[in-house]
């Protein structure tokens, strides 16, 4: 009986990893080698896709521009959300219901919908091809999920910490800031994990948005199949090089995401 | 948990209201307004009512879209829910294999979209990718650029290889939830596997369950970047989603009245299931 649960998990862990090895697999080829040759391994073990990515400033700026963006849209969506979903979690005010579900529909807001008023909108303020446009624009789907993770954390942590505080002195923002911040820091590092994870992985508006000076890495890709064919080894090694970042990401938060979901509702 | 009556509430309310207005507001009234207008450029514009979503509501091509989009979600959740409750019951419950399956299994959560898609194409292409290869190998005619039945068994496998993860870890949250009292009271009482499974361990993880749900039917309707990548919404029109279809009469070919039209339809519907489920949810949590 115990060695067939562990039977699911790995098989379930192999199916994920496999397109990702054959990805990497690719990586290490030449174009040539990828086209003419079928072989689990790469036969002409070459950096040369890698070495062109890290050379060549257009592809590298992909990469600057993309962290760029995710990290300004995580920091501000969170930071909005915290009062937010404090406000949701602890009081009653007029339209709050109303305004949740609001909120929350702009998560469900297809972004195929908004692409081309988007164009029309940051061009006419003049933000087009601008970190900040994607960031802020980011901030549609985020906002919503970060308020709505955010909540569920709030209302886990006792009022009575609240009330306590009071009683003790503590301001508001000095009680927000000293105590409760840290209280639920570890929902914050889910809410923080879940804004990157889908900002990162957005590509329709961050395409839409930019030309040139914050073109996301992931739209640079797009780039092997017009110039001179289709470069199947720099499109693999350029694919490969955009797991690291959530790699790095899921390893850091990976405590926050065991003892964090263990929270309860998320 | 009883809330305090405090209308300056909305005062840590409002960053958040400025900021998805600004981008919600202006946006959608510019789908609006092309909704019901004809224009020829230049900003010159007519009115035209409701003809465009007459039209699209009417249209054949709009109908098939849709069709294809309720089908693909209804399979994607079919299989992913119960897969990744599934997953989520085996996991180990401590030691080092918890975080080694928490990470392993959020990496295709984190690739960007497009790169899935070119993943899985190269993973799937007859051949130069594993997939294709192996299955033509072991005597199946796979060809998911020419026929219609393989193009939606890659698709589907990609959404499944995708998604599957976050049920997973929204399952295994819930599980976590739960006290292990309860455990060793069903074991007192010499409860079985499925007993336990159907009521302490589901109960436990409806709420989670619900938001897993809604997130994948709320993703699966919107799904665009990879089907397009590893399709390009075909062969011929087979894996053209909403989405994919919005675009090509918006851009393609700049019909942007129906195009608009489309867009709130399409909108409404999401909204729609998603007001209904939201309230279905809401009224559990009241019960509870």
């Amino acid at each position: 009986m115990k060695k067939i649960k562990w039977l699911a998990p790995t098989i379930y862990i192999l199916f994920l990893m496999l397109p990702i090895y054959w990805l990497l697999n690719m990586s290490f080829k030449t174009t040539t080698e990828i086209i003419n040759t079928y072989s689990l391994w790469p036969q002409k073990f070459t950096f040369e896709n890698y070495i062109t990515i890290f050379t060549d400033s257009t592809w590298y700026t992909g990469y600057l521009n993309s962290i760029y963006y995710v990290v300004m849209n995580t920091v501000l969506s969170v930071a909005a959300a915290l009062p937010a979903a404090y406000a949701f979690s602890r009081y009653k005010f007029l339209g709050d219901k109303h305004l949740f579900f609001w909120l929350l529909t702009n998560r469900m807001a297809p972004p195929a919908v908004f692409a081309l008023p988007f164009f029309q909108f940051y061009s006419s303020i003049n933000l087009f091809d601008t970190h900040v446009a994607v960031a802020l624009s980011h901030c549609l789907f985020n906002i919503p999920l970060a308020v709505w993770i955010l909540e569920g954390f709030i209302s886990a942590v006792p009022k009575e910490l609240d009330e306590t505080a009071y009683v003790d002195g503590y301001s508001f923002w000095r009680f927000f800031i000293k105590i409760f911040i840290p209280t639920i820091v570890a929902g914050i590092g889910i809410t923080m994990f879940f804004c990157f994870m889908f900002s990162w992985v957005e590509l329709l508006l961050a395409k839409t948005l930019t030309a040139v000076a914050a073109k996301p890495i992931a739209a640079t890709m797009t780039r092997t199949v017009s110039t001179s064919g289709y470069e199947l080894g720099l499109l693999a090694a350029a694919g490969s090089l955009t797991i690291i970042p959530g790699a790095i990401v899921i390893y850091f938060v990976r405590n926050y995401i065991a003892k964090g979901f263990a929270l309860g509702r998320v | 948990m009883n809330k305090t009556i405090n209308q300056k509430a909305w005062l840590f309310v409002i960053p958040v209201f400025i900021l998805v207005a600004f981008n919600a507001v202006v946006p959608l009234m510019t789908v609006v307004n092309y909704a019901f207008q004809e224009t020829f450029g230049n900003n010159v514009f007519t009115w035209e009512g409701t003809r465009w979503f007459k039209q699209i509501l009417r249209s054949e091509r709009f109908h098939a879209a849709l069709g294809r989009q309720f089908l693909f979600t209804g399979v994607i959740l079919a299989i992913q829910i119960p897969l990744g409750i599934a997953i989520a019951l085996t996991m180990p419950k401590k030691g080092i294999g918890v975080p080694v399956c928490l990470v392993l299994m959020s990496m295709p959560l984190l690739i960007p979209w497009n790169v899935v898609g070119a993943m899985w194409n190269i993973f799937a292409l007859p051949e130069i990718g594993f997939l294709g290869h192996t299955l033509n190998d072991i005597g199946f005619d796979y060809n998911f650029t020419q026929q219609i039945g393989d193009a939606w068994f890659t698709t589907v496998l990609m959404d499944v290889w995708h998604w599957t993860s976050l049920v997973v870890l929204l399952s295994y949250a819930g599980l976590r939830s739960i006290q292990p009292a309860y455990y060793q009271a069903a074991e007192i009482d010499g409860a079985s596997r499925w007993a336990v499974f159907r009521h302490i361990e589901l109960p436990k993880m409806k709420k989670v369950l619900t938001i897993a749900i809604l997130l994948r039917f709320m993703d699966s309707f919107m799904i665009y970047t990879e089907p397009f990548v590893l399709t390009g919404g075909g062969p011929g029109n087979a894996t053209a989603f909403l989405s994919i279809d919005l675009v090509k009469m918006a851009l393609g070919q700049f019909d942007l009245g129906p195009a608009a039209a489309m867009s709130l339809i399409y909108f409404f519907i999401v909204l729609l299931v998603c007001w209904v489920f939201y309230n279905l949810m809401m009224r559990n949590e009241a019960q509870e």
